[in-house]
């Protein structure tokens, strides 16, 4: 077992690739109550064109695959994994993303036996024809939740909008038409290919003992045998530089219009701390164009263009990357012309100034700091980092060496007109 | 459980609560401020805190505010209008980096208490009042707030069933405050309601972190100058609802239909029942073992989300689910049906105890957040309850069944709502 003290957040990790090929990380965290322990695979929505283990052919999987094969797990032969946690005083849950699926409890006692009940349930998969088509229901009226969320809408539009084939922009959830198609055997094939424990990391953060914990995970792992690992191989589709498309307006039952405009960035190449680097200073960068102090923030808000629900956002997974600036306005098409122009006028230099720089650095210094107050943060956060060969722990100090110089260079390389797309939800009656 | 020290120092109008605790990279200040809920008084109430942080004297703009929030590393500022019971409390929350986590830096708790202070005490202000531009400007977007709340189809139901149940009872106000009420506001209005909620509300002030508790209660009592007052704290009654149960639908072209039915207890924080209501929800529908989830969603897959809400403070119970339109009187025959269940103490062994012990989880970990411990005292502060997390723990585990069972016969369904869409194909 590895032992990694970072000084100056007064925090220390421990870490051991177990035989099987399993990343066990145990944060210790004095003073909680609770442990939070994350079990995720390296497996998201956008993973859907691989070789199955064992076979030589590429297959195509239907969509949000991932995302129902992450329901299914719960269920098991002998019932609800969720009562198992609820007996054992665990709050369970789970989430898919683009790139990752994480099974999750949090609990404040009961904590090896709740480890061993996350670390079994999916190490156990149990599908059945019976239990897939039931599912469907559920899925179904989470699928159509999301339809009526206009916030998710415009944000999933432009995405879509974004990408012209790469599969980012499936959402998560599939549609009621592909889950319909999902059978168990594609969800053996999806689990079998990517849930073997060399593509899975366990975290486990709160007050424990850490060689007590990993001697407990060590001790499950040990007993139950794993095919030998193969590499996963992936497919996805070559992206054009250009946005699929400028841009998209969708008519739903809102009230106030949606505004979000975006660019996307080619995949970075970028490893190790160069690449945290880029994504710090693709966050700094929107921070100083578009942050509350930002001049254009003031004068947009002073004129009523936007409100308090204006915003960014900066994704960076395995593959893509892509930055997103938006929120409720009554003038969406003069919002997203400034947000452009703002944009492009930050490409040839303006707007970034040493002060601003200065400022956004700080903010994202605290933030950060802030940040490690929380174990789901902790554990979420280092696990998409760890896949990503990050350290989490490395923002602090990489945010302290960085300069305005990383932020302008960052501007002029990544900032392009061809790769703007802009997506509104607008009002019904004005149709 | 880790033992955090808890104090109150009694100041000539006002509380002032510390915990000590050194588990957390940050120190947080935290003001509640709770006055009557009134329909004269909650669409100021909900305006006040964002012209407050629209400039202060020594940083007269929104922007200039937010830079000093920066340069304390992003000093995390906000406010938020919530209800408890028949009361409006408006909340203001400062957390800025324990400078011990960072290179070469001190006194960022003394600058962000200042800075709490300026939003406080010192806004910037023209001829005497706030100045207008601003306030026009925070009326534009409070209105934007208010309407767009029909945007998020989820809290519009939600807000819609407590207006139509509750008709003329304060407690149907929206704490985000009232459309038609914000035109008529203007600058000396709202900067005389102003003087008037520091002088009258009742005050409590909390700060949680790495500090020393009667230190940082003097640096308190300096900074922040409250007047004595003499402040009555509301009662909140539950009410009575109608004769017969009352339906109300309503149609907007969406996807899915909103089905929420609400209901009244007349158990509240302050009464001895109330951990046995607490628990009587629990195995009724908070939890993805309870009776509403495993009915409507893991046997009939009619829903995604299928639950039920307590708000202890009024005595309301909502039950919520998102269905298909042909579904809802199955839907809504089920939730009566294990409604009927838990009063019958229809509940095994199994459900209770499962309940309690994620009733205990959730209390021991709202101790791991600066917020959540507040919001544990502030139950007790707003209801002048005492019920300390250990007692509650207690309380929860000497629950039985049919203590819980006696607790959900005192729930009486009021309003059925429904918000559907189109019509199925």
């Amino acid at each position: 077992m590895e032992k990694t003290v970072f000084d100056q957040m007064n925090e220390t990790v421990y870490h051991e690739q177990l035989d099987n090929g399993l990343n066990v990380y145990i944060l210790p965290k004095k003073g909680f109550n609770k442990t939070y322990v994350t079990f995720t695979t390296n497996y998201g929505s956008i993973d859907n064109d691989f070789i199955p283990n064992g076979e030589t052919e590429f297959v195509h999987v239907p969509d949000g695959i991932a995302h129902f094969l992450e329901h299914k797990m719960f269920e098991k032969a002998d019932g609800d994994v969720f009562q198992k946690f609820s007996s054992q005083g665990a709050s369970a849950n789970a989430f898919t993303s683009f790139t990752r699926t994480a099974y999750l409890f949090s609990a404040t006692s009961n904590i090896k036996e709740n480890t061993e009940t996350l670390i079994d349930f999916v190490q156990d998969p149990y599908f059945t024809e019976q239990t897939v088509e039931k599912e469907k229901g559920i899925i179904g009226q989470e699928i159509r939740m999301y339809d009526d969320n206009p916030d998710w809408r415009v944000y999933f539009g432009l995405i879509e909008n974004l990408y012209k084939d790469h599969p980012v922009k499936i959402d998560i959830a599939g549609t009621v038409e592909s889950i319909a198609e999902i059978t168990k055997d594609h969800l053996y094939t999806c689990y079998n290919t990517f849930y073997h424990p060399v593509n899975m990391s366990l975290f486990i953060v709160g007050p424990v003992d850490a060689g007590e914990m990993m001697a407990f995970v060590k001790e499950n792992q040990s007993k139950k045998s794993f095919p030998e690992p193969v590499p996963v191989e992936r497919r996805f589709p070559e992206e054009a530089e250009k946005a699929g498309l400028e841009h998209k307006e969708i008519r739903m039952s809102v009230n106030t219009p949606k505004c979000e405009v975006g660019f996307k960035m080619p995949a970075s190449d970028r490893t190790g701390k160069d690449k945290l680097r880029e994504e710090l200073a693709a966050s700094l960068l929107l921070e100083m164009l578009f942050g509350r102090t930002a001049g254009f923030y003031e004068k947009a808000y002073e004129s009523g263009l936007i409100d308090d629900t204006f915003g960014f956002d900066y994704t960076a997974e395995r593959g893509f990357s892509f930055a997103l600036v938006g929120g409720d306005s009554n003038d969406p098409s003069t919002l997203a012309e400034r947000i452009q122009t703002q944009l492009l006028e930050a490409k040839e230099g303006g707007h970034l100034t040493e002060e601003a720089f200065g400022r956004a650095r700080k903010k994202k210094i605290g933030a950060t700091l802030r940040a490690f107050n929380s174990p789901e943060y902790i554990a979420n956060q280092f696990t998409r980092y760890q896949f990503n060969e990050l350290n989490l722990f490395d923002t602090v100090p990489v945010l302290e060496e960085m300069t305005l110089q990383d932020v302008t260079a960052f501007a002029k390389e990544m900032i392009k007109a061809e790769r703007f797309s802009s997506c509104f939800v607008l009002p019904k009656e004005t149709a | 459980m880790e033992t955090t020290r808890e104090q109150t120092f009694a100041k000539p109008g006002y509380n002032i609560h510390t915990i000590e605790t050194e588990k957390f990279k940050t120190n947080t200040i935290i003001i509640k401020m709770r006055a009557p809920l009134q329909k004269e008084t909650v669409t100021m109430r909900a305006l006040l805190p964002h012209v407050l942080q629209s400039g202060t004297e020594n940083a007269p703009s929104a922007a200039a505010f937010r830079t000093e929030l920066d340069e304390l590393y992003g000093a995390l500022f906000f406010s938020d209008s919530t209800k408890k019971g028949n009361e409006h409390v408006l909340t203001f929350t400062m957390e800025a980096a324990n400078e011990k986590y960072l290179h070469g830096e001190n006194g960022l708790f003394d600058r962000a208490l200042t800075l709490l202070a300026d939003v406080l005490f010192r806004p910037h202000l023209k001829e005497g009042v706030f100045p207008d531009k601003v306030v026009q400007q925070e009326k534009r977007s409070l209105e934007q707030r208010i309407r767009s709340i029909y945007d998020d189809k989820t809290r519009y139901a939600s807000l819609k069933l407590v207006e139509e149940m509750y008709g003329d009872d304060p407690y149907a106000l929206p704490a985000g405050g009232l459309l038609g009420k914000v035109g008529s506001i203007d600058t000396a209005s709202l900067y005389t309601y102003y003087q008037k909620a520091l002088a009258e509300d009742i005050i409590d002030i909390f700060v949680i972190g790495d500090v020393k508790a009667e230190e940082v209660a003097a640096k308190i009592e300096s900074h922040l100058p409250f007047q004595n007052r003499t402040a009555t704290p509301v009662q909140t009654e539950p009410g009575t609802g109608p004769q017969e149960v009352r339906e109300i639908h309503e149609k907007q072209d969406i996807n899915q239909g909103k089905l929420n039915i609400g209901c009244r207890t007349t158990i509240t924080y302050g009464d001895p029942q109330f951990v046995a209501m607490q628990v009587a929800n629990g195995i009724f529908g908070a939890f993805s073992h309870s009776k509403l989830f495993m009915n409507v969603r893991e046997k009939e897959s009619l829903a995604y989300y299928a639950a039920s809400r307590l708000d202890s403070h009024k005595g309301f119970v909502a039950m919520l689910a998102g269905i298909d339109q042909k579904n809802y009187e199955k839907t809504v025959r089920i939730m009566k049906e294990q409604l009927e269940e838990m009063k019958n103490g229809h509940i095994s062994d199994l459900e209770i105890n499962q309940t309690k012990a994620l009733l205990k989880n959730q209390l021991q970990e709202s101790a791991d957040t600066a917020r959540g411990l507040v919001e544990v005292l502030y139950h007790n502060l707003a209801s002048g309850t005492k019920r300390p997390i250990n007692q509650w723990l207690e309380e929860i585990d000497a629950v039985t069944k049919e203590r819980a069972a006696a607790a959900a016969q005192t729930i009486t369904i009021d309003t059925v709502y429904f918000l559907s869409g189109k019509e199925e194909e």
